[in-house]
């Protein structure tokens, strides 16, 4: 099983984020950096597939800043054995210039599986994973919570509106990883020493123009001040009446 | 040519409520750009393209790909059929809805077109003959405005957040046009479908949702969540982070950072104590009710309006009072 993930690093999702001095990009001062918790199952998952199989390699892929090294060293911690990283800072908005940089990567590396999380935490373009797929020609399935793979074929279920859905595939092909799918394993401490003397390949992402172009970030409209309408039960006929009247909600 | 493209979604042969928000963005675009919107529907033979008023939403024109195949949603023939339909019409802009399906179908249809795609946006116009789109990132704690520098230009909208205006349709009733589907060999083939609960609806796409966090003390008091939910009869139930980490409740009910970011008109909260990762999730609700025995909890700075008290003294009134108002 030759498997790649391709990872990112995002903000820590208890993190507060504040537009930065540029207006289109956070403050990362004082950000504490994650991997992206969905890519979390995309590791565990290659490690799991990789071990099952008796053999193997997991490569993980992070396009990112070199800062990036450090939630690569945290992929290669849990177990995967090198990295490669794809230098791009900041990372580019239009998801479609970052496909591409992966999958010019990615392209002819013999991989059985090529995994994903769902989504990033910090842009929400839910988009990457497929668009991989798609410029590397091979099957996709989104969103998988449920994997078994056997003598080449794989079964997935994914969600969709309105329930499960179970899906058949050949290898090779991409996956983009949900919450469910498995529990993510932490680093022992034999692993963190471990991945320090593991590999990391290091080279600027091959970028096109981008074309999807960021105007402003800024702050979410705060929302009015609520009131607290009462304590307890002897409250709740005065909510059904603003829910009636004023929110026009019931 | 300055016409739009909206990709609608069918179940069962009977267009969702989506299909008509996706046509109301649809049209904010093409009476910017100056064009026509059509309206295109995926299916398989006999759907009804008349099962919703596309028209009323502002649709010119109903296109509709019929294919034996596409019954369900199936990413290869539908990507193939959305790309051939937009090379046909040359459209300036195409416009997909944010669900499961979409969310799976608009980047495939991005690479085909070798153009940019903006995801799950919540307000969009144009600027000097270009998209600009409006999109929550950090999911919701920022909003990121985006242009897109490409034709056509590609964006999903969030359900809920783009209400059809009424009146606000073309002339007259829309013509329907029957397109060629493009059948390519699905190389992910649907086995089957494990259908959720009858009648329960995904929590990113109801228009109330009903939320139960660590304040319900367990998974075996979440019929009270469900209850209020079916008062309602159009709620969906959602859960915190921290009841799906324990267990009590599928993650697919998840709101919040890593679950799923809902606009709901209503969102009720309760037993939730609302961390920054939650809050993101449900901030762009209409309205927010939160009940919480915590007077100091972080939940009722967004809150519209609160109750003090405990879930399990104020859920049973409430559900009672919300049948009673339903059914008065």
């Amino acid at each position: 099983m030759k498997i790649a993930v391709c990872i990112k690093r995002v903000p820590d999702t208890e993190t507060r984020i504040r537009p930065g001095a540029d207006g289109t990009s956070i403050d990362e001062a004082g950000v504490k950096f994650i991997m992206n918790p969905y890519d979390e199952f995309a590791v565990e998952e290659a490690l799991q597939r990789r071990e099952k199989a008796g053999s193997g390699e997991v490569v993980v892929i992070s396009l990112g800043p070199d800062a990036a090294q450090e939630t690569m060293r945290t992929a290669l911690a849990m177990g995967a054995d090198r990295g490669v990283l794809l230098q791009a800072n900041p990372i580019p908005a239009d998801g479609l210039t970052v496909a591409k940089a992966l999958a010019a990567e990615l392209q002819g590396g013999g991989w059985d599986l090529v995994l994903f999380g769902k989504l990033a935490v910090d842009d929400y373009n839910n988009q990457v994973g497929p668009m991989v797929a798609e410029l590397l020609g091979m099957p996709c399935v989104t969103s998988v919570v449920k994997l078994e793979i056997e003598a080449g074929r794989g079964l997935a279920e994914r969600e969709t509106e309105g329930g499960l859905e179970v899906v058949e595939f050949q290898l090779p092909a991409v996956l983009t990883c949900d919450k469910g799918l498995n529990n993510p394993r932490y680093p022992a401490l034999k692993g963190i020493m471990a991945a320090k003397k593991k590999p990391i390949d290091i080279k600027p992402a091959q970028l096109g123009p981008a074309r999807l172009m960021v105007q402003s970030l800024t702050p979410p409209p705060e929302r009015a001040a609520g009131r607290i309408v009462g304590e307890g039960a002897a409250a709740v006929p005065e909510l059904v009446r603003l829910l009636r009247e004023e929110a026009k909600v019931l | 040519m300055a016409n739009v493209l909206a990709v609608t979604e069918q179940k069962g042969g009977s267009l969702r409520k989506v299909s008509l928000e996706v046509v109301t963005a649809a049209r904010r675009l093409a009476d910017g750009l100056g064009g026509r919107v059509d309206a295109l529907v995926v299916g398989a033979p006999g759907v009804d393209a008349t099962s919703a008023n596309l028209g009323g939403a502002g649709a010119d024109r109903v296109v509709v790909a019929t294919d034996p195949s596409f019954a369900h949603y199936q990413a290869d023939g539908y990507a193939a059929t959305v790309a051939a339909q937009v090379r046909r019409g040359g459209y300036a802009a195409v416009v997909f809805a944010a669900t499961a399906s979409g969310r799976d179908l608009a980047p495939r249809v991005a690479v085909r077109l070798d153009v940019p795609l903006a995801v799950d946006v919540t307000e969009l116009g144009v600027e000097a003959g270009k998209v600009v789109c409006t999109r929550p990132v950090y999911a919701g704690k920022a909003l990121q405005m985006v242009r897109l520098d490409a034709t056509p230009a590609l964006v999903s909208v969030r359900p809920n957040t783009f209400p059809v205006a009424p009146g606000h349709g073309g002339a007259g009733a829309p013509t329907t046009e029957t397109v060629a589907a493009e059948t390519a060999v699905a190389r992910v083939i649907v086995k089957e479908l494990k259908a959720a609960e009858q009648g329960s609806l995904d929590v990113a796409e109801a228009p109330i949702v009903v939320s139960g966090g660590r304040g319900m003390k367990g998974p075996e008091h979440f019929h009270l969540i469900e209850e209020l939910a079916k008062a309602f009869g159009n709620a969906a139930v959602g859960a915190s982070r921290a009841v799906v980490d324990a267990g009590w409740r599928p993650h697919g009910e998840q709101v919040g950072q890593t679950g799923k970011t809902v606009s709901p008109s209503l969102y009720i909260a309760v037993g939730i104590s609302g961390a920054i990762q939650h809050l993101a999730g449900m901030r762009t609700a209409k309205t927010i009710v939160a009940i919480n025995r915590d007077k100091d909890a972080p939940i009722f700075k967004v809150a519209d309006y609160g109750i003090v008290g405990d879930a399990f003294e104020v859920l049973p009134a409430l559900i009672e009072a919300v049948r009673k108002a339903r059914a008065g």
